[in-house]
């Protein structure tokens, strides 16, 4: 039995969160808070492209460290804890990911070495509207070389330099690579309920694009794709839902009410255990689908949905009985406990809702058990 | 990352396998869980005979103890490989499990050759002689009194839940030895002979039905000083080592899963409403939050290392969802869910008789809200509850 991280891994994990402590504080998170015309914190974003981190899980030939997806899994539990203000999961967990499982050998030696030096900034457009985007019935097509539609939201949309577009073709639907700056594009930053995260509407109109993969493979290959990403996104919600725990706890020993520390009162404490279990659920279904993911297991799909549900609900409940605990306080624009609410929520739903993981997971199960 | 045993942890499997196998048969899916029967009592105690014999009784005690001198994970192989069998266990665990750990750690050395190795091969059987009518929770509120006479103490009083005491040998009992001192302060442990005269022990009425436990009546039981375990009111501080042991061994939750309510489900069309589905992935994502927590634990132990206190979140999780998915699975039934005929009901009426178990789980071995106050003091490191019975004398405390 060998289910943690190796020492190397933990090292790693260790480098980047003395890293992101001291160069990427709240106060950095802030700057691009309070600040409409920052899409994202460039100061970080220029230090996490110099390490590396970008290449993580990207094949030595191809530019990257070679290292994998475990590591990737340990450096994405710390960009969550950190709240990182830059288009590391949209360009790594995303982009990357989307080209690596289908990209030609073509499309991938001249755009992955670009994505581990940073001149590529990527991006994953997906959503329409209201609701999952289902691939069957998407508005935004492909006729084989051009883009034509309109993608809303579109996390870091505004200042990616490239985007993989789901779009419909023919019957089917397909991946398709589109240059953001070239003909045909045109980005509106809009505004959500996270800010530090930028997010766009981008139209297409005729815009020139690649196909990523098979024609009409682009269900399948959106469905990969976001069991992958699902497993790293999930990393991040367990490092923000951790660092909730953290600070509930430190508050409720310091704050003092009725004469002692509030963290004295059960109320306090039965909530805060019940924060710790469901924190330790998501570690545990986290290991799991790093597991899965690192091993390519046929158990990745139910593996992917049950580490990003337990996650998910780890981190709202965290993060929102972390406003709670402190109490008035919490409310201020001051306290970073709605940087990490903001947060949550973002990654609760950027990759398809607890909802939707739900009945992926019940039919991943039934599959599993008509086999 | 991966799921594979060391070459080491493989010699032992295998080891372990073939000893079970030489000696018993495979679970053939049908076995009974509520099972005091003579019977099973005679089988058991043959079994854990042959266990001490092959070296497998208590792999991880020292072998001058008659254990293997083992490693922790490989007691976590052997009871992962003893599961997979029609292995009649359960009525060592406490004894062996917490009783006999605290003779060891605190008895005479004329206690440990006179006790140890006959309840290591099952000759004997010991309880657990702590929770009271008054003293569940709060288990230091215990009042049954011993009073010194000569080189005797006399004891009266009464213990309740005590799993075993009809069928056991000996027990380990906590009393009240001075009321004057605050509660911990005045506590001493004994062990006491099952046997002798004054000792009476009755099936609880439980509301689920069954008489599994047992209320333990004192009256003028003598037992020699010579028995005492640890100082004259330092019986606290045993507890406690015995009490270390219990939520490690009250863990895993018998009963019906996500797994069989999802059979269940299909076979009732139910797996198709969307409301049941979401309830499903729930189930599904904490039953293996706590399953994958447990390979971590292990994890810790293959390595050597002492495990974090994450596994503390074991029974908070199976027991509730145990009573949530019994009750998903009756009211999917409607009106015909209330029945419990096992001859009638889907899954031989599992769901009904586990829903009545449920409520004692959430209680059994600390219930959800002490085990969350340990969670919050001990791992989170917050203040203690406030202690109005702190530095009072035990007998002037508000009782009701």
């Amino acid at each position: 039995m060998n289910f943690d991280f190796s020492e190397d891994q933990k090292f790693l994990a260790g480098e980047a969160r003395k890293f992101l402590s001291a160069q990427c504080t709240t106060a950095h998170v802030r700057e691009v808070l309070n600040d409409k015309a920052k899409s994202h914190h460039e100061g970080v974003w220029k230090q996490v492209v110099e390490m590396g981190w970008l290449g993580t899980a990207i094949p030595e030939e191809y530019g990257g460290l070679g290292l994998g997806m475990l590591e990737m899994c340990v450096i994405a539990e710390e960009m969550g804890r950190a709240l990182a203000p830059v288009p590391f999961a949209s360009t790594a967990y995303f982009f990357a990911e989307a080209l690596k499982i289908a990209g030609s050998e073509a499309q991938k030696s001249d755009i992955l070495p670009k994505v581990v030096s940073g001149e590529v900034v990527g991006c994953y457009a997906s959503s329409e509207g209201p609701g999952n985007p289902d691939p069957a019935k998407l508005s935004t097509s492909f006729d084989g070389s051009k883009v034509s539609g309109t993608k809303i939201p579109v996390t870091d949309g505004d200042i990616a330099t490239h985007a993989i577009v789901l779009a419909k073709e023919g019957a089917g639907a397909s991946l398709v690579l589109v240059d953001l700056n070239g003909p045909g594009v045109t980005r509106t930053p809009v505004e959500t309920l996270e800010p530090t995260r930028s997010h766009a509407e981008i139209k297409f109109d005729g815009a020139p694009g690649q196909r990523i993969g098979e024609a009409g493979a682009g269900g399948d290959l959106h469905d990969a794709l976001l069991n992958r990403a699902a497993v790293l996104l999930a990393f991040e919600q367990l490092g923000g839902a951790d660092r909730c725990l953290e600070m509930a706890t430190d508050f409720a020993k310091e704050r003092y009410a009725f004469g002692r520390p509030i963290g004295g009162n059960q109320a306090i404490k039965h909530k805060l255990a019940e924060m710790y279990v469901k924190n330790q659920v998501a570690r545990s279904n986290c290991y799991y689908g790093a597991w899965a993911l690192s091993t390519d297991a046929a158990e990745l799909p139910e593996a992917a949905a049950a580490s990003r549900l337990a996650a998910s609900e780890a981190y709202w409940f965290a993060s929102k009985e972390n406003i709670q605990t402190h109490g008035g306080m919490g409310f201020t624009w001051e306290v970073d406990c709605h940087l990490f609410y903001r947060r949550a929520k973002l990654l609760a739903v950027q990759a398809g809702s607890p909802k939707v993981w739900k009945e992926k997971l019940v039919s991943a199960l039934e599959r599993k058990n008509a086999a | 990352m991966d799921f594979n045993d060391t070459p080491e942890e493989a010699e032992f499997r295998k080891e372990a396998r073939a000893f079970l196998e030489k000696h018993l048969k495979l679970k053939d899916g049908a076995g009974g869980r509520h099972r005091s029967s003579d019977d099973f009592l005679k089988r058991a105690k043959a079994w854990q005979k042959t266990k001490a014999e092959g070296g497998f009784a208590q792999i991880t005690w020292p072998k001058e103890w008659g254990g293997r001198g083992g490693t922790a994970m490989q007691q976590v192989i052997w009871n992962q490989e003893e599961a997979k069998f029609d292995a009649p266990v359960g009525p060592f665990a406490i004894g062996l499990g917490m009783c006999v750990p605290t003779v060891i750690a605190f008895g005479s050395d004329e206690h440990k050759k006179r006790y140890v190795e006959k309840a290591l091969r099952g000759e004997e059987i010991w309880c657990q002689l702590f929770s009271e009518p008054a003293a569940g929770s709060d288990v230091a509120g215990v009042k049954t009194r011993a009073i010194k006479d000569g080189d005797e103490w006399v004891i009266n009083g009464q213990k309740v839940w005590t799993t075993g005491a009809h069928f056991s040998d000996y027990g380990i009992l906590l009393t009240r030895t001075d009321p004057k001192a605050p509660k911990h302060k005045g506590l001493t442990m004994f062990i006491v002979d099952m046997h002798q005269k004054g000792v009476e022990a009755k099936p609880i009425h439980q509301a689920s039905g069954g008489r599994e436990f047992n209320e333990v009546y004192f009256t003028d039981v003598r037992i020699p000083d010579s028995d005492r375990l640890g100082e004259v009111g330092a019986g606290w501080k045993v507890a406690l080592v015995t009490l270390m042991n219990e939520r490690l061994a009250v863990g895993g939750s018998p009963g019906p899963d996500w797994k069989e309510i999802m059979d269940y489900a299909r076979g009732t069309g139910s797996l198709t409403d969307q409301a049941f589905r979401e309830k499903l992935a729930d189930w599904y994502v904490a039953a293996q939050g706590y399953n994958l927590t447990k390979f971590r634990t292990q994890t810790a132990l293959s390595r050597g290392e002492t495990p974090g206190p994450e596994n503390s979140i074991g029974k908070i999780i199976t027991a509730n969802q145990l009573q949530d998915i019994c009750n998903s699975a009756i009211e999917m039934q409607d009106h015909f869910g209330i029945m419990t005929d096992s001859e009638t009901m889907p899954s031989n009426a599992l769901f009904q008789q586990s829903f009545m178990w449920a409520p004692g789980l959430r209680i059994a071995g600390g219930t959800d809200e002490i085990l969350k106050n340990i969670i919050a003091e001990r791992v989170l490191g917050l203040p203690q509850d406030v202690r109005v019975d702190k530095d009072v004398p035990f007998e002037s405390l508000k009782q009701g």
